[in-house]
């Protein structure tokens, strides 16, 4: 069941383009703000509020890949492996990473607090390596700072 | 130096409230065009102000927009877009646009909107940009309460439209037309062209898409005319362009500049030249999707002609480097696991040769690689070329290695050889 | 006509396509995947690249998607070119690595387009060492086999299902190469045209699961055109046979009937053919055993027919040459139509109209580019499937107008449904329930029949003052009315649809005054009428006697035996009225295929071959003749059921039947003896057909196990079978080339296995078979005599106490044969009786009690469905269903308040 809450952000969203269904992507963010990620129950539920299939909803949310229709931690860690973070080095940040959280590219840390993904350029290309912690960036990130950056989320 | 895109744009990025930015002469632009300009007015001024798109391709962007129709009998509605997806590695150029300065974005929209009579306009913007999203949507508010958008704007009879949607990730969102098929709730896999988004785009109606920085130059060229935009320039190429540089140069960054400033000039006197121990084996001049230049090109003028003379294109204009400690292999190597990933399925060169190609410069780097491969790297570079593929990913894929495979052949050679990565 | 230059050659060809449909229609051998002739260009597969050049001075050229370029005038393009051989080539190459390689145990292999395609480009030599990735495959219920390691990802299937069949259950899920085709999560399809999946999908992803219980290589099978029994529309159908089963049926392209799909009641429904419950032998009760030979059988029949009074019951579901040789055997007058007395009346006045209507009796196919649509009283997707599937796309018509006017060709697929989004032109249904269809109609509307003929005949009468005026109207009926009205006269190409399912004389009426309302105005004017069976129309045209008199005779014991061809009195008439019948007669002959409640009481039963065994012809809802062959030589005593009763007239010494030996002297007989059927012989060459003085093989030339398949029973090869019937030979001898539109067994070309092979039978792309399409239109057109139908029914009021109960059909569940089919039965909803909350409350049930009735003294027990769609005041009775009864309806109920709770689940009565 979507909450209130959520049925009422989505019915704005409805309300911004000329068919339903056109709000899909928005539906899926609005019940993923709220839950942390899209299981199948809230897919199904969100996909008859838009009066579609699940599996026409489903076909977007899996191509995007930052719709989670697995559960992930508290918190999301987004590590960029593109060029420039991998020229100035990303590779050692991921290994810190999964050593000191001992889980590896989308798995989620036993506590529930971290799921750890990589992620495609984060555009701040000029302070490589980066990554970002739910919605906060960090920029030339070294192993070091790793440990006080992971101390500020619970 | 004039640095019209970035004057009011501070270190901090702290952008200007539309107050300030109205005292720093911002939104004169939306008063003069909707006073003194016809729509085609407009249009033939950044036409004749030859504006190139920035979001890479580097059309001309009043000539983009004279491809849509007009008149009170055309489709309803219009739309405009603005590209903020900036998701082609190495480039970071529209996020300093974005954050340090949205209500230049908005006029520019504005302008833009009105020259081709939209009247619904879209930021879309990607995921990460969590700041410019912020910074963006209190823009829009505080224009909308200004009366710069929605009904009747200014009083002129004019009505925009402007929402900020934000994506959930894929590169390919940055192509325009996936972008609109974004828009629109679905998967962004690429149309075909034609018909061109001028004429059926967002839900099928008239709609131009334009990348933020063409955008942010539009409410200068109003205000101070073509002559004044050319005259910004260094070359034949129109205005100025945010350059950026990453990699191991002492500092990294972007600047505004005059068009057509040289590779040299950037990596030596803005990036502050190579790090120290490291030397300059080539870059990629407009992110992923470019031909490497190398040293033989270095004073080359960074414009869209010049660069497309040494092979190579001028794409986002933020540069990566490549130094003589990095592994050109593993470089390509990266840059291809990102092609791969993010291809949209669509279409079979694409979704099957990129993660070929991926696989084997995976091979080649872990040293197992073959001779052989070699050929099929030069023979995926001809076939995933233009024209070939749906969509420009693939052949955009394949400019890096293509070039890595004539600059650096060597290298490949030597891992092939030497059964293992001679920089591990 | 535009002038093209391939590889330096001109060709005229039609302006409007796009290069690849020309190069197939010039016969050139182009590979592509995503590209289909129903459906359009995507250009995602990027296997039919070609060169093109500025002009003649160019050399270099530059490589395009043909699908995807529209023909110009003096464009030049190579075919040849190498380096678009070697693109092409190479597209195979990618869809291989990771492609599993498994043709040996793939169902596909054989009739692969993926197959042809690899062999076409001249792939064969692997270059990619890695992994290939692999998925875990679905769940897709009876019909549909799911494997998708094959998938090439050419988008056909989500295109197909999707957009062009309105499905919602199918999707392409994720991105990449991983992209992945199929559900959100296990389960049954439910698209009634998932089946075409199994042709549409290019290579072994979505194959057909019946067939894979008993798997054939097309190679392998025995072939012969059919029509497919299970409705009206009279879809063209190629059945094949191994070892004496029917294996397979698929589509059998007919440019002017089904088009190149068929439902998956058509697909699906033919395992009726190899039931258990199949009648193998004769059987004479008297004898024991019963199972005797088939001469002694004659014998018998001759011994007790020599001095009876004999009638002859026809049958909907049988030839008109069965029906026929019944009618010349008992004689005409003694010959009665086995419909229900609503069923007869209904399917005369159908044909009535059909002949009479100023309007145009179109073609199936042709309903696909009808611009404005009203259908009345039809559920069509479950009475008519495929008309539904051309409706839907009728309703693109209008929309895409507006494509035409930007310039954009129709077949730029993505582009065209991109401008056109959820825009449908008009389409207005008037139904029972709700329909399928209703999601893309203009307006709906649910009611009774009386209210849907009140609406029909209001809409005929705004455009015609002829047509009689409806009194005390609603407002709302009024609106809607209006409403129809002017989309109707607005079209260019306006189709009525109606037929014999809402069971109402005067919803068909009313659907003919609206036609020839609307012709009078407009020439344009199509109509449409469905009837119950597959040959309802031609048993109409034969003429008989209502089947009541046929009881009133043996009652009066007018008769004293009669003749049951291929039918289950007790799906036509009351059970106490049959009962009564048959144990009254003293002689009961049944022919049919399978065991049922009628043949259980007959004195002698025949086995009848079904449509895998025996030729005939039927005439579909168009009046259109069609001829359907034996798939393979008689198993065992089964024969033709014409060819029983020929055997009886010549034992009992009937004059008219003694110089009949074949087929083609009946369908001579029945043109001579009747005007309406003259043209009949044309349907189909005689038997004497020959090319090259030979006939047309049902096998294929590479037909493998011929000389050891029978080894078991003798190890010396037997003579192969003669067909007296048919121009072809059951064997893999004979023409090779292409026959005659009629007579094609399976379509095949060299290189092209696959049905895809089809193009190669066309005039042109998606047009009409070469040598005309097949079957031959009986009603003459237009209509001279048309009067508009004066009596408007009143409306109706609900009574006190009753429920009036109306029709509903399944698709699959309501037709006799296709229900004995495993996979149709599994699809079939429990026996229920629909009605809507209010009346539900009115009689304290709800969904699932049961609802006690009585119509005509029978009485039923059917649990509730609930169903607001349904009329208050009416009750929807699924006919057909096996577990609900016959009753002649639309009829009155009358509601037994039971206030008793039941202590066992009432027993549903059949
Ligand atoms: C795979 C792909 C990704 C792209 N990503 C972006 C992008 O992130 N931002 C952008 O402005 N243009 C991007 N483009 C270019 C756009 O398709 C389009 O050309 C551009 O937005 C037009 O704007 P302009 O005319 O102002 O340059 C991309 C193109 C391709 C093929
Ligand atoms: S992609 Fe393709 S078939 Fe498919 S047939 Fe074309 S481009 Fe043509
Ligand atoms: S490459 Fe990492 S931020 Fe750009």
């Amino acid at each position: 069941m979507l909450t209130a809450e959520e049925v009422s952000q989505i019915e704005h969203e409805i309300s911004l383009v000329p068919v339903r269904k056109a709000a899909g992507i928005e539906a899926l963010k609005i019940v993923q703000q709220h839950r942390g990620w899209v299981s199948d129950e809230s897919l199904k539920d969100t996909a008859a509020f838009l009066g579609v299939s699940a599996e026409e909803l489903d076909s977007v949310a899996t191509f995007y890949n930052l719709i989670f229709r697995q559960p992930v931690g508290r918190h999301v860690i987004l590590l960029c492996d593109s060029i420039s973070c991998w020229v100035m080095g990303y590779e050692k940040i991921r290994e810190h990473l999964m050593q000191k959280l001992g889980i590896k590219y989308g798995q989620t840390t036993p506590d529930g607090r971290f799921t750890l993904l990589p992620n495609v350029c984060l555009g701040t290309c000029d302070c490589a390596p980066a990554l970002m912690v739910g919605p906060d960036l960090y920029q030339n990130v070294t192993p070091e700072e790793l440990d006080e950056i992971l101390s500020r989320y619970n | 130096m004039e640095k019209p895109l970035t004057q009011h744009i501070t270190p901090d990025r702290k952008p200007l409230s539309l107050k300030e930015y109205e005292q720093v002469g911002g939104y004169r632009a939306v008063h003069k065009i909707l006073k003194e300009l016809t729509p085609e007015g407009v249009t033939n001024l950044v036409k004749d102000s030859n504006l190139r798109g920035r979001g890479g391709a580097g059309f001309n962007t009043g000539l983009k927009w004279s491809f849509v129709p007009m008149g009170p009998e055309v489709p309803r509605p219009k739309y405009l877009v603005a590209n903020a997806d900036e998701m082609e590695p190495g480039t970071f150029k529209d996020r300093i646009l974005l954050e340090g300065n949205p209500h230049q974005l908005i006029e520019g929209m504005i302008v833009a909107s009105y020259a081709i009579q939209a009247d619904i306009s879209y930021v879309f913007l990607r995921w990460a940009y969590k700041k410019a999203a912020q910074e963006i949507t209190k823009a829009i508010n505080e224009a909308y309460a200004a009366g710069y958008l929605g009904q009747n704007i200014l009083g002129s009879g004019y009505s925009l439209e402007m929402h900020l949607h934000t994506g959930v990730g894929r590169y390919m969102c940055g192509e325009e037309t996936a972008l609109l098929n974004a828009l629109e709730g679905k998967r962004a896999t690429p149309r075909a062209k034609p018909p061109f988004p001028q004429v059926s785009g967002l839900f099928g109606k008239p709609t131009i898409v334009n990348n933020v920085e063409t955008l942010c130059c539009l409410p200068h060229i109003v205000n101070n005319g073509a002559a004044w935009f050319k005259g910004l320039s260094r070359t034949g190429d129109a205005g100025t362009k945010i350059y950026g540089v990453s990699g191991k140069v002492n500092k990294p960054g972007a600047w505004e500049l005059p068009m057509g400033v040289t590779v040299r000039e950037l990596i030596e006197e803005y990036a502050g030249g190579m790090k120290n121990g490291y030397r300059f084996k080539g870059a990629l001049p407009g992110g992923a999707s470019t031909d490497f230049l190398v040293e033989e090109h270095l004073d080359t003028p960074m414009d869209y002609p010049s660069i497309a003379a040494v092979g190579s294109r001028m794409g986002t204009g933020t540069m990566i480097i490549l130094d003589d400690h990095t592994c050109p292999v593993g470089f390509v190597h990266n840059l291809q696991h990102f092609f791969a990933q993010e291809s949209c399925g669509f279409c079979t060169p694409c979704r099957e040769g990129l993660p070929w190609v991926e696989k084997i410069l995976l091979s080649l780097d872990r040293g197992e690689g073959k001779p052989e491969d070699i050929q099929l790297l030069n023979f995926h570079t001809k076939a995933l070329g233009p024209g070939n593929t749906f969509c420009a990913l693939a052949p955009g894929a394949m400019e890096p290695l293509q070039s890595a495979l004539k600059y650096f052949g060597e290298d490949f050679e030597r891992h092939i050889n030497e059964k293992q990565c001679p920089w591990k | 006509m535009a002038t093209i230059y391939i590889d330096n050659v001109p060709y005229e060809v039609k302006p409007g396509k796009n290069l690849l449909e020309a190069c197939l229609t010039l016969g050139i051998n182009l590979p592509y995947f995503c590209w289909h002739p129903a459906m359009g260009s995507v250009g995602a597969c990027r296997q039919c690249a070609v060169k093109v050049f500025k002009d003649e001075d160019d050399t270099k050229g530059r490589l395009i998607m043909s699908c995807m370029e529209p023909v110009r005038d003096n464009i030049r393009l190579s075919v040849d070119e190498p380096e678009a051989k070697e693109f092409r080539e190479h597209v195979i190459e990618w869809l291989m690595t990771n492609h599993p390689h498994d043709c040996a145990v793939c169902d596909e292999g054989g009739s692969c387009h993926l197959q042809d395609m690899t062999v076409m480009t001249g792939h064969n030599y692997r270059r990619y060492e890695y992994k290939k990735r692999t998925y875990q495959n679905q769940y897709l219920g009876p019909f549909l086999n799911h494997e998708m390691n094959r998938c090439i990802q050419c988008y056909r299937c989500v295109r197909f299902y999707k957009d062009y069949a309105g499905g919602h259950d199918l999707d392409v899920f994720a991105a990449h190469n991983h992209v992945y085709f199929g559900r959100h999560e296990n389960g049954v399809l439910e698209n009634e045209f998932s089946g075409n999946l199994a042709e549409v999908c290019p290579t072994g992803v979505f194959t057909d699961k019946t067939l894979k219980q008993h798997y054939t290589r097309k190679w392998d099978l025995t072939m012969a055109p059919s029509v497919c029994q299970h409705c009206s529309l009279g879809c063209n159908i190629s059945a094949g046979e191994r070892y004496g089963s029917l294996r397979q049926i698929t589509s059998r392209y007919n440019g002017e009937v089904n088009g190149y799909f068929i439902c998956d009641r058509g697909r699906f429904g033919y395992e009726f053919v190899n039931s258990p419950a199949r009648i193998r032998k004769a059987l004479v009760r008297t004898h024991l055993p019963e199972a005797v030979t088939k001469d002694v059988a004659l014998q018998e029949i001759w011994g007790e027919l020599r001095q009876a009074r004999i009638i002859g019951i026809g049958s909907p579901r049988a030839s008109l040459e069965s029906n026929f040789a019944l009618k010349a055997l008992v004689g005409e007058e003694n010959f009665h139509v086995g419909e229900s007395e609503n069923d007869h009346d209904l399917v005369d006045l159908s044909l009535k109209i059909l002949q009479d209507t100023p309007a145009r009796v179109i073609s199936m196919r042709e309903a696909e580019s009808a611009d404005a649509v009203f259908i009345l009283g039809e559920d069509l997707t479950n009475t008519a499937p495929m008309l539904a599937l051309f409706v839907r796309q009728s309703v693109r018509q209008k929309p895409l107008e507006q494509v035409v006017q930007a310039s954009i060709p129709l077949w730029q697929d993505a582009a065209a449904r991109e401008l056109v989004q959820d825009q449908t032109g008009p389409l207005f249904i008037a139904s029972i329930a709700a329909t399928k269809l209703d999601e893309v109609a203009t307006a709906i509307c649910h009611a009774s029949p009386d209210a849907i003929a009140r609406l029909g005949f209001s809409v005929a009468s705004l455009i015609s003052q002829q047509s009689p005026a409806v009194l005390h109207l609603l407002e709302e009926e009024q609106a809607m009315a209006h409403q129809i009205s002017q989309a109707l006269l607005a079209a260019k190409k306006p189709l009525i649809i109606s037929g014999c399912s809402s069971g109402s004389e005067a919803v068909l009426k009313a659907a003919a005054n609206i036609a020839a309302a609307l012709a009078e105005k407009n020439g344009g004017t199509g109509i449409m009428l469905t009837v119950p069976e597959c040959n309802s129309l031609g048993l109409a045209m034969l003429g008989g006697h209502k089947l009541e008199s046929a009881f009133e005779a043996i009652q009066n014991n007018y008769a004293d035996a009669v003749i049951i061809l291929e039918n289950n009195l007790y799906r036509v008439a009351d059970k106490s009225v049959v009962e009564n019948f048959l144990a009254k007669a003293k002689q009961v002959i049944v022919l049919d295929h399978l065991h049922q409640a009628t043949t259980d009481k007959a004195t002698i039963v025949l086995p009848a071959g079904t449509f895998a065994e025996a030729d005939g012809t039927l005439v579909n809802n168009e009046g259109r003749a069609q001829r359907f062959y034996q798939v393979y030589p008689n198993p065992e005593d089964i024969q033709e059921s014409w060819r029983w009763l020929i055997q009886i007239g010549k034992a009992l010494r009937n004059p008219s039947l003694t110089n009949w030996e074949n087929l083609d002297d009946i369908t001579a007989a029945l043109a001579e003896a009747d005007q309406q059927f003259k043209g009949l012989e044309a349907v189909a060459p005689p038997a004497g057909f020959r090319i090259a003085g030979q006939k047309i093989p049902r096998e294929s030339h590479r037909y493998s196990g011929r000389t050891a398949m029978l080894a078991n029973h003798n190890v010396s090869e037997p003579k192969p079978p003669e067909d007296p019937d048919a121009p072809l030979s059951f064997t893999m001898e004979g023409y090779r080339g292409q026959p005659p539109s009629s007579i094609i067994p399976f379509f095949w070309s060299p290189g092209w296995n696959s049905m895809q092979s089809v193009h190669k039978y066309q005039e042109e792309v998606g047009g009409h078979l070469r040598h005309g399409d097949p079957g031959v239109r009986l009603i003459n057109q237009p209509g001279a005599s048309f009067h508009y139908y004066a009596e408007v029914p009143e409306d109706f009021k609900p009574l006190h106490h009753h429920l009036f109960l109306v029709p509903l059909y399944h698709i699959f569940g309501s037709e006799e044969l296709s229900i004995i089919s495993p996979g149709i039965a599994e699809r079939a909803p429990d026996p229920y009786v629909a009605i809507c909350t209010e009346d539900a409350r009115a009689f304290q049930l709800e969904a699932g009690k049961v609802l006690e009735f009585a119509v005509n003294k029978q009485i039923f027990r059917l649990p509730v469905k609930i169903n607001d769609d349904i009329t208050k005041g009416t009750a929807g009775l699924p006919l057909g269903l096996p577990g609900v009864p016959y009753e002649e309806i639309p009829a009155w109920a009358q509601i037994f308040k039971q206030e008793t709770t039941w202590k066992h689940q009432p027993q549903i009565i059949s």
